[in-house]
């Protein structure tokens, strides 16, 4: 068990390259902290670096009591579960997993036991850990390597995109699998992955990269409803939330999308920016469809997907040339070129200054 | 899947295989019917008379200790030309997959040798190993050791191991790179994380993964040794001193050509053969198999 704690992390390739950006976060022991960001952002560079196999330019890596800068891989007590699995092809499943314990030089019945033990609460077979690892599904590749990890008994596990190689459904079940085992041993946990779902279930904490900067870090929750920038406010949350320009009023009570009604500003307004050219956020699943409401704006619709528990409502508001997106629940009998009365809940409204991208309030 | 298309009756097919299957009849059919035909045959040495005698070359052939000998030489020999061809390529190829800077012209230097005839690397490593002008032999003097492979056998066996080896580092050190550079990176990071070092990792994970280039490569370098040497040989010390580094192929050339027994020098030919096909044989049915995981 340790906090992993990054400060002033940064990395240069040896390409000059910029990579990571300066890095400061401290995950609690037994915590499971989720990295998220767009392809190309640093995910895999920031996890590397923690588990050893990138040097650090600049900064300092402790885990547990220790500044591990300059320690080898396997002196940093962690474990990492890779996005091919990693499996050595030559191996059985037992000795795949026994490996890192036989280097460790402990003694045969203890190797045995732990990987027993691992065996069991993955649900591997006996037979299974005869077999080499083309001769297992996919799945079971993925929980050979979770195995792996696990009979080290680590401070740390490091995962790279662990599921992004499996079926949807196979993901459903192992990322429920992940959660409950981590729950379960309390081992410090980071987790890459550009999976929305993933992103928001897994971890107890969500840090969302963007070109080797953090954008923000914050529990799932905090970062869904109150997004501190534009980036992150399209980036959490599917379908991505809509955005327009929009003007808030002189004192600060409504906002107004070009050309259409003024929309009222919930909790008290936002006198601070009165008069101000915003980017307006709203969320699908915070639009409704309400026939007769007086506040409805009305949205021309051009194209409907259907994906039986929901609705989604392409289209956009009046004459405004900016894409709207609208979740509704359940089956709607909506079609192309319909003009639908949608109704903006103000407390669901996020503001973003258009120059900084940062939120506003 | 392969579609099979249909043409109409052309010779253009046959014409254009035509030059292939002249080449293979004129240089291999020919003279290996030619061989298989002599090696039953026992012809004076005018080429006056020529007899039949069934496989009385192969019975005086295989009842020979001369012949045995050479058998044997040419396994030792054989056997050390691969054993250290492929160590050094492979210590090549390890070191030159972690090296970043310059990999390119490293490379390109390496592999070299390979475009050497075998006659000319055989005339430099003499012209080395010169007794009296040899510039390795005059350092070799300069710490106490008096080098002659004109006389000493095991020296002499050294030499054209050293010198066909050497040719064959190029070609295996190429395939063991891209045998190496074929093995997923995480494998090898995931091993570190499992605390190996490189030198475990190495024997743990890299080398059971090339398995399957070592076994190809084997029996590439055997098939080397035992027939693409001759020139190295032919050069370096005609088979001498005292037969020492006379290997069956050498042999074949001495008998037939020197000694001018061509029956039995082409019943040898025929045993060659007969190696070189189970080899091939070997390699194509064990190739595929021989993949350790
Ligand atoms: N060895 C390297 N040398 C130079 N640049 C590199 C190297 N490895 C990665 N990069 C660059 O660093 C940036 C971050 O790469 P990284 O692999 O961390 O991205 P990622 O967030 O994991 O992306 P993905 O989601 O696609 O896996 C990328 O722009 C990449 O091109
Ligand atoms: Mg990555």
């Amino acid at each position: 068990m340790a906090r992993v704690v990054l400060e002033g992390i940064r990395k240069t390739y040896p390409n000059c390259f910029k990579a990571i950006h300066g890095v400061d976060v401290e995950v609690e022991d037994g915590e499971f902290l989720v990295l998220v960001g767009p392809s190309g952002c640093g995910k895999s560079t920031l996890l590397r670096m923690i588990a050893g196999l990138e040097s650090i330019t600049e900064g300092q890596l402790t885990i547990g009591d220790h500044v591990v800068n300059n320690l080898e891989p396997s002196e940093r007590n962690i474990a990492m579960v890779f996005q091919n699995y990693a499996l050595y092809p030559h191996m059985s499943v037992y000795k795949n997993m026994a490996y890192g314990l036989k280097i460790m030089g402990l003694p045969k019945a203890e190797i045995e036991a732990r990987v027993k033990k691992a065996a069991a609460i993955l649900e591997l077979t006996d037979e299974q850990l005869t077999r080499k690892p083309r001769q297992l599904s996919g799945g079971q590749r993925q929980r050979v390597a979770m195995g792996r990890a696990i009979v080290r008994e680590p401070s740390v596990f490091l995962f790279d995109e662990p599921l992004s190689n499996l079926d949807a459904k196979l993901r459903v079940q192992m990322r429920l699998e992940i959660k409950t085992l981590q729950a379960n041993l309390g081992i410090t946990s980071v987790y890459v992955t550009h999976d929305q779902v993933e992103a928001m279930t897994l971890g107890h904490r969500l840090m969302v990269l963007n070109a080797g900067n953090v954008e923000q870090l914050g529990t799932p929750i905090e970062l869904y409803q109150r997004p501190a920038s534009l980036f992150v406010a399209g980036f959490i949350g599917s379908p991505a939330m809509n955005f327009a320009e929009a003007r808030i009023d002189a004192e600060g009570k409504t906002i107004t999308i070009s050309g259409q009604e003024a929309l009222p500003l919930g909790s008290g307004g936002m006198a601070e920016h009165g008069g101000k050219d915003v980017i307006l956020g709203i969320r699908p699943e915070h639009l409704e469809l309400v026939a007769g409401a007086p506040d409805a704006v009305p949205m021309t619709v051009t194209m409907v997907e259907q994906l039986g528990a929901d609705t989604l409502v392409h289209g956009h508001f009046g004459e405004s040339r900016s894409d709207l997106t609208v979740r509704l629940d359940g089956i709607r009998n909506i079609k192309g070129g319909e003009v639908l009365p949608i109704r903006v809940t103000p407390d669901h409204l996020h503001v973003f200054d258009p120059k900084t991208e940062r939120r506003l309030s | 899947m392969l579609k099979n298309v249909h043409f109409g009756p052309s010779v253009l097919p046959f014409l254009l295989v035509l030059p292939q299957i002249i080449v293979t009849l004129v240089f291999f059919i020919w003279p290996a019917s030619q061989a298989l035909y002599q090696s039953v045959l026992l012809e004076d040495a005018f080429g006056l008379k020529t007899e039949f005698v069934w496989f009385r070359n192969f019975e005086e052939l295989l009842s020979d200790p001369l012949y045995w000998d050479s058998f044997k030489i040419t396994i030792v020999f054989s056997f050390l030309v691969a054993f250290l061809s492929m160590s050094f390529a492979l210590a090549l190829a390890i070191f030159s997959d972690r090296v970043i800077k310059g990999s390119g012209a490293y490379r390109t230097l390496l592999i070299w040798p390979y475009a050497v005839a075998p006659v000319t690397a055989g005339a430099l490593w003499v012209f080395m190993f010169n007794p009296t002008l040899g510039i390795v032999s005059y350092a070799l003097s300069a710490l106490g050791y008096e080098w002659n492979h004109q006389l000493n056998g095991g020296e002499a066996m050294a030499l054209v191991v050293m010198a066909s080896a050497w040719k064959q580092v190029a070609y295996n050190f190429l395939f063991f790179l891209a045998g190496l550079q074929s093995i997923s990176k995480s494998l090898i990071e995931a091993a570190a994380i499992d605390g190996a070092g490189p030198m475990r990792r190495t024997i743990d994970i890299i080398l059971p993964l090339l398995s399957p280039t070592t076994f190809f490569l084997l029996v590439i370098n055997i098939v080397y040794a035992f027939f693409e040497t001759f020139g190295v040989i032919h050069v370096v010390t005609a088979g001498g001193p005292a037969g020492a580094t006379n290997i069956l192929v050498y042999k074949v050339f001495s008998d037939g050509f020197v000694g001018l027994d061509l029956g039995g020098s082409a019943a040898q030919s025929v045993i060659l053969m007969i190696i070189v096909i189970s080899l091939t044989v070997v390699q194509f049915k064990y190739v595929e198999k021989r993949v350790a995981y």
